[in-house]
Parts: structure tokens; sequence; C-alpha cells
């Protein structure tokens, strides 16, 4: 599904700041990868450069998705050929309503893919169907897109738009952050249901809780730019039994 | 700097050779009275310069000058014009000139409209009360000497008093036939007592216009006026709106430009009698060689009186807004609630926008906000956008549309404001 090898990304604006050094995994269908790490290890930005954002320069390794080079696409083709990333701040769009949005971006690839856009009606049901499973009411469908919605809404709102944009590749970036149990539970049921065997996910997280409902099937350190280990779901429970330090030295002795 | 006095004889000097070059139209007692106050008005004050402190943004030559420029016509591509689908009183004008062939019968239950043309004929009419009355009074404390020189000059417009609620809309309508025309069209309109009168304007109006609409709305009456100027583009026009609301009347006013090489819409709104409201709005859209001004003026003149304005620009490729707003509240207009904003979307570098909000109060019990803002289209909003699989092109047309948003939303009738969206977006995907 998601190969990475040897990826190396720094920042656009200044090329002394190397954010990723070489950054290889492969994730298989129906597969859930893990990767954490302490803050500023690169974990955001493995998610921006895989999604297209601005502001990164690839200057080494390749990243594709079912063989297809990601890093020559523009974030809409990456978003039409299956990739999804679950963003840590949601943005607000003032002026454009959520299910407008929607619409549009489901629509959008749909003709991307030379399938025929879904009407109206279609569009509605099927949304109604998964918002209802989500606890989104229609006020919230209604509103400009995450526009005075609290945390937990717009992480909702996310996982809502991955289920209605079917990707078959769906990163999320530190979804956990802002959410109180219930809205963990919540979202992680979500993402749960969205789990079979033609779909995988690569969870970031910094920290181990959101892997007790999501449970991985690789756990992947990410650290200074680098996976530094790799394991099982216990991985994570180490982690937070001995936090990131001792992983740290382990690798840079 | 020149000094005051010697641009004011270079003011009166361009003036006198103006008001020389042309006649004043014959017609009755009441508005060859009307026409005369003007012409002394304009001797007076001088044609607009470009060091008038309301003139610094926008150069008035093109407005001034004896002769206009040529502008091509537009090609709709078969489009239909704005408003085409709803069922309303339809009143066209040709170059500025009033088309009965095209028109409906002047005939509408609760309304009385009769052309300037035919009225000015008579002797006396409900309309000298008001013709030129409140464009007089407009002219303090910033001069508009274009807007008299509308008065003294017009032949063409409509006379409309609405005495009830009638069941359509009267649908002013704007064509062009000639490459040359300048026109110069001035209605008046009075909302009477409980009334509720909506009129729509639409289309491009001339090469080169000048338009006055002076509007008095009575006690508990409401006035929604929609105006959307049409595309042309190297048309220059002045439009002045003035209103006068009374007693628990309202006004709800939107504007949409697209296109035009130089657009300067004034108002001047009096909320002159205690808990009215008046809601004024613009959505502008220009490309390249487009100068778009608005210049609104409202007093808060009486108690309770709520005000809104909100104007939204966007500018591409050396395209210029100007936004000059000023709310002014007398001293007896205790428990006012003003508002204004005015926003600009630069596409790109070379686009500009130039704001003057300003505020003077007199009251000491008032709530009155101001803000203005310029920006680009938000790179985290795109992103977003392109990320869920909206290409690049789209996504920008959405955000544009919602930045557009809050102005339109000012026009209560969400029909009308739909078929303007919609407009909006058809001519955004052909930037044309």
């Amino acid at each position: 599904m998601l190969e990475i090898k040897n990826l190396h990304a720094e920042l656009e604006e200044d090329s002394e700041v190397k954010i990723l050094k070489g950054v290889s995994l492969s994730i298989k269908p129906g597969e859930v990868h893990a990767i954490m790490g302490p803050n500023g290890s690169g974990k955001s930005t493995l998610s921006y450069v895989l999604s297209g954002r601005d502001g990164y320069e690839v200057t080494e390794g390749s990243a594709t998705l079912d063989g297809a080079d990601l890093l020559e696409m523009d974030p809409e083709e990456r978003a039409a050929a299956g990739l999804f990333l679950a963003f840590q701040y949601p943005v607000e769009i003032p002026g454009v309503g959520n299910m407008t949005f929607l619409r549009t971006a489901v629509n959008a690839q749909r003709k991307a893919r030379g399938e025929e856009e879904l009407s109206a009606g279609d569009f509605l049901k099927v949304i109604r169907a998964k918002a209802k499973d989500l606890q989104i009411d229609a006020d919230m469908l209604k509103r400009p897109v995450n526009v005075g919605f609290s945390g937990g809404e717009k992480k909702r709102n996310e996982i809502l738009q991955m289920a209605m944009l079917e990707p078959k590749m769906c990163i999320l970036d530190e979804t956990d952050s802002g959410l109180d149990v219930d809205a963990m539970k919540l979202v992680s049921d979500g993402v749960n249901a969205l789990r079979d065997a033609g779909r995988s996910f690569l969870v970031i997280t910094h920290y181990q809780r959101l892997l007790d409902h999501i449970v991985p099937d690789v756990v992947h350190i990410l650290s200074e730019g680098r996976i530094i280990k790799t394991g099982g779901p216990e991985l994570a429970l180490e982690v937070e039994r001995n936090g990131y330090a001792d992983l740290m030295a382990e690798a840079n002795p | 700097m020149m000094p005051r006095a010697k641009l004011k004889a270079q003011k009166r000097d361009a003036a006198e050779v103006l008001l020389k070059s042309r006649a004043v139209p014959a017609g009755g007692a009441w508005i060859t009275k009307a026409r005369q106050a003007a012409l002394s008005r304009v001797s007076e004050m001088g044609l607009p310069n470009k060091r008038d402190e309301y003139w610094r943004y926008t150069d008035p030559r093109r407005l001034t000058d004896s002769e206009g420029q040529a502008a091509r016509l537009h090609d709709s591509q078969g489009e239909l014009p704005v408003f085409d689908r709803f069922d309303r009183l339809k009143v066209v004008f040709v170059d500025g000139v009033f088309d009965p062939a095209q028109s409906d019968p002047l005939a509408l239950e609760g309304v009385e409209i009769v052309p300037l043309a035919e009225a000015a004929q008579t002797d006396l009419h409900w309309a000298r009360d008001l013709y030129g009355t409140l464009e007089a009074r407009a002219q303090s404390p910033v001069e508009r000497a274009l807007a008299s020189l509308n008065t003294a000059y017009a032949t063409e417009g409509m006379l409309i008093r609405v005495t009830g609620k009638p069941t359509k809309p009267i649908s002013l309508i704007y064509q062009r036939s000639s490459e040359q025309a300048d026109a110069m069209v001035h209605h008046v309109v009075r909302v009477e007592a409980g009334a509720v009168a909506t009129i729509l304007e639409n289309g491009p109006m001339a090469a080169r216009f000048n338009q006055v609409m002076e509007v008095e709305i009575a006690e508990g009456a409401t006035f929604h006026h929609i105006r959307a100027q049409g595309r042309d583009h190297e048309r220059a026009g002045a439009a002045h709106l003035f209103v006068r609301v009374g007693v628990d009347a309202q006004l709800k006013s939107f504007t949409l430009t697209a296109n035009g090489a130089l657009i300067r819409n004034e108002a001047v709104i009096w909320l002159d009698g205690a808990d009215g409201s008046a809601h004024i709005a613009g959505a502008t859209v220009g490309d390249g060689a487009f100068h778009h001004d608005d210049t609104v003026f409202i007093n808060h003149a009486a108690p309770r009186c709520e005000s809104r304005q909100v104007f939204k620009k966007v500018l591409r490729s050396g395209a210029v807004g100007v936004f000059q707003g000023k709310i002014l509240v007398d001293q007896i207009a205790q428990l006012t609630d003003g508002y204004q904003i005015s926003q600009s979307l630069l596409l790109n570098e070379d686009a500009q926008f130039l704001a003057k909000p300003e505020l003077e109060i007199y009251a000491d019990d008032v709530k009155c906000s101001h803000g203005s803002t310029s920006g680009e289209i938000d790179p985290h909003q795109l992103f977003y956008l392109r990320a869920r699989g909206i290409p690049e092109d789209q996504a920008k047309l959405l955000l544009v549309l919602s930045f557009l948003a809050e102005a339109l939303d000012e026009i209560a009738d969400t029909a009308y404001a739909e078929d303007l969206r919609e407009r909006l977006e058809a001519w955004l995907r052909r930037r044309g």
C-alpha cells in the first residue's frame, strides 16, 4: 500500500533545517501502523510531506501509494489516489457550509477517478447515516466548516470526511490531541469502523492512550527524523512506561 | 499642497466650462426650479478634483470630462441577465433612455410609477418635494457635485411612489446599445408609511453614466434595494444613492459590481427617525483595468437606530478597490448601534485596496465598531480543501465565494442572493 523509502526532507525556506533524515516504512493493505515520537521528531512533517503541503523540500528518497509516486502529485491528486490526512488542527473555513464542502470534495474525487458524481439526494442519504454514527447533528453539517466547532467536534468532523471519502490510506495526525475520554472513544470507534482488509492506517501520536482504542499492528518510534525502533503494540507500552529518553539513548549511544 | 482658494477656483472654472457646454432641459415649473437650484450648487462647489479629500483615491476626470470615453459592449455569450428568473415589473432603459416598447405597462397594484421625462412636462408633481432635495442635503459635509450635475441635467428616470405591498418587485433594467452613450438617470422613490417595496436594478447602463436615486422611506416602511451593475469592462460611472430613513423604517441595499474601468458608488443615508435601520452592502469582483470605489456616509440623527455596512472586494492583476465609509452619530442619537466592515481579498500582488473608515460620534451612549482588512487567500484553507481532493482552481473559487458570502447574506430574500451567487460563480469560473 504505502512504501516510504529513505525519505529526506528539509524546510523549503531554510535548507539548513533538515527534518526527515531517511525514513523508511512499508504498510501493507489492512495494516495499522503507529508512529510515536517526542515533539520535534518530524511526525507531523512526515504527514505533511506525504499529503503534499507547501513548505517542504524532499531531497532524497521516495513515497509511493500502490506503486504511484506520491511526491510527483498535487495534493488533490494524492487525495483522489486514496490518501487522506486527518489534520491535527482542522482548518476553519467561514462562508463554506460543511455539507457543501463535503459534497464538493466527494464529487471532485469521483470525477478525478472517472466515476459519476453523486446526486444531491444520494449524497444526503449517505452523509446522514455516517454523521449519525459519529453523533454529528444536522446543525453541524449546515454550519461553516469547523467554524465554532469544539476540539472534539472538529476531530469528529475529520473522521466524517474520512468516512465519506473512503480513502485506502489514512494518516491520522495527532488525532487524540485536544480530546477528552468520551470524544476519544467516539473518534476511535469511527476509525475502527473503517478498518478493513483493503484500507490501511498510519496513526501519528505522541501518547500511547489512543493506541488502546485503535490497536496497531506495528509501532515505529521516530526520533530526530529517523525511525529508531520498530516493534509490536508492546513498544507503545514501553514508551508509556519509560518515556522516549531510553530509546533515544539506545539509538544514539 | 495647493492652497484651498486656488483649488476652489480651479474646480469652479472646470464647472463653468462644463455648464456652458450644456443647455438646461426644458420642463415644467417644479423641475425647472429644482434644476436651476442644482446648477447653482454646481457653480458654487465646482467639479470634483483629484485633490478633494474624498477623491484622493479615485481620479474623477473620466466622470467630469465634457465628453465620455467609448466602451465596448460586453458579450454575455448567451447568459441570461441577472434576475431573469423572477416575476417582476420590467422597466427597461437603453443607454439611459426609457424604452416603453421593451418595458411592461407601468401599472402595479400599490405603486405609482411615472417616467421622469413625462412628469417633467407637468407643472406640479408629488416628486417636487424630493427631486434634488436629498441630493442637496447630501452636499454637506462632503460635496458631491456630480450628483447636482445629474439633478440639473437628467431627463430620464422613474418617479416611484409605493403605497402598499406590491406583489412583485420593480425591476429597472439598464441595457446598452451604443459604445459612446453618456447617460444621466435620476430616480425618485417614496415608500409611504407601512409600505414595503423592492427595487431591483441591473445592467451596465452606458459607456459613461451618472445616476442618482433619491429615496424617502416613511414611518414603518421597508425598502429593499438590490443592484447588479452589469459586466462591461470599459465603462465609467458614478451612482448615487440618497436615502432618508424614517421612524421605525428599514433600508436594505446591496450592490454587486463586476468589471468596469471606473465605478464610484456613493451612498448617503440619514437615519432621521427613531428605531430606524439601514443596512448597506457591496460585493465587488474586479480583474485588470478595474477601479471601484464605495463611498458611504451614514448619519445617525435619531435615537436607537441601527446601521450596518458590509463591503467585500475581490481584486486581481492591477485592480484597485477603494472604500471610504463614515458613521456620523449626532448628539441626539443615543443608543445607536453602528457596524462597518470593509475587506478585500487580493488574488495577486499587484491588486490594491485603499480603505478609509471613519467614525464621528457626538452621543455618549452608543455602540459603534468598524474594521478593515486586506489579505490574500489563506494557504491553510487552500491546502485543507486540496487535501480533500478539491482541485486548486475550484478550491480558490470556493474560498472567493465564501469571502463574498457575508455581503450577499445582507440580501433579505435568499432567492435573489442565490441568483447573484450563481452568476458570480459562473463569472469567476470563466474569469470574465
